[in-house]
């Protein structure tokens, strides 16, 4: 049986295990919050943009045409893997890179073999799991979430973009935790580029009633307005992943906090247990000593 | 004088919220100026100020790009980013 000293010490060590998991737990909780409410603030933009799609292209009879639209044979693919930077967040970052590696395996098997699959990780995480598979990662994007912003994820939305339309990648994939509420995130896996056709025109009839003017001409505004759309969806998506990392890790912290506190209770038992055999050891042999010498 | 409603939205945050009488806007094409009553329109934006004239004072806007609707005297305005 382990001694008192040994017990006692693995209480204090447990015991400060789970102020810092409860630290942790309180400091999620507060980024999640903030985490949220950058999701709502970013909600009617996105809806509005949506809406000014579906008017715009509700005016035009002629489908439009744009390089982000053009579908080719799929030659090259590139993976945008949204992760977190830090791990302790239950499997929140495991989920995404089995999603990442099942939907490869799935779909882009022939790429993978020959190595046309690239990875642009967003999130330390991610990186570092799927360079370690050997894939080729681009990390320019790593660090997006220590300058979180509309304008950081642009840029990167931007570089994508180019990238595609010179036909660097013939395919881009977007995989991300969605945040459905605190305790459960959902993996998505949506396809980025190229668009898909039937989700652009928008639907037509109650908008058009309006004669609105256009300026420059519809097609311009709406090749202007597709890379807004992608713009603000992987903004989402980033946002989304963001919130959910901070939930995952809220539900991991309290859990780890239970676990601690069971942990304490049965370590209190063993030494409470431990310590009552020590003294009864100790009275029995008082006893036996007296006993020896009244004899 | 009559007034009408401006929204200016980026992603990230509400920038503008509320009545004013007359917005200057840099689009694409040249910088435009809407007033009460105009007509429906919809317009790209490039990078430059927006001008918000409440009728006492005036507000100044560098936005990065977007795209404004002008409907029934509103006007929204979806801003890239607030330079």
């Amino acid at each position: 049986m382990a001694s008192l000293k040994e017990v006692r010490n693995r209480i204090v060590s447990v015991n400060s295990t789970q102020q810092i998991t409860k630290a942790m737990k309180m400091v999620s909780a507060a980024k999640l919050r903030r985490a949220q409410d950058s999701i709502m603030q970013m909600r009617p933009y996105a809806q509005k943009l949506g809406e000014m799609l579906a008017t715009v292209s509700a005016g035009t009879e002629t489908a439009f045409e744009s390089p982000l639209k053009k579908a080719r044979p799929v030659e090259k693919v590139l993976m945008i893997v949204v992760t977190s930077d830090r791990g302790l967040a239950g499997a929140f970052n495991s989920n995404v890179l089995k999603a990442t590696l099942n939907r490869i395996e799935a779909r882009y098997a022939e790429q993978a073999r020959r190595g046309q699959v690239e990875i642009l990780a967003i999130g330390k995480k991610g990186a570092e799991a799927l360079a370690r598979r050997g894939y080729k990662v681009d990390t320019r994007y790593t660090d997006l979430f220590t300058r979180l912003s509309f304008v950081a994820v642009k840029e990167a939305a931007e570089q994508i973009m180019a990238a595609y339309s010179e036909g660097q990648y013939d395919a881009v994939e977007l995989v991300f935790n969605e945040f459905k509420n605190v305790a459960t995130q959902i993996v998505r896996t949506e396809p980025y580029l190229p668009i898909s056709s039937d989700t652009t025109p928008g639907p037509a009839g109650s908008a058009s009633s309006v004669n609105y003017l256009f300026e420059p001409s519809e097609e311009e505004i709406i090749t202007e307005l597709i890379p807004k759309t992608l713009k603000v969806q992987l903004y989402r998506a980033v946002l989304e992943s963001n919130a959910s990392e901070h939930g995952a890790r809220m539900t991991a912290m309290d859990k780890a906090t239970d676990n601690a506190q069971e942990l304490i209770k049965e370590l209190k038992l063993v030494y409470n247990r431990t310590r009552q055999a020590a003294i009864t050891k100790e009275i029995l042999e008082i006893v036996g000593g007296a006993e020896a010498l009244s004899a | 004088m009559t007034n009408m409603n401006l929204e200016i939205i980026t992603p990230d945050k509400k920038v503008f919220g509320g009545e004013v009488t007359a917005v200057t806007l840099p689009g694409t094409e040249g910088q435009f100026q809407v007033l009460n009553n105009h007509a429906p329109l919809v317009s790209t934006l490039g990078r430059g100020e927006v001008v918000v004239d409440s009728g006492t004072t005036k507000q100044t806007y560098t936005i990065d790009g977007g795209v404004v609707e002008v409907l029934k005297n509103k006007v929204l305005v979806l801003a890239e980013a607030i330079l």
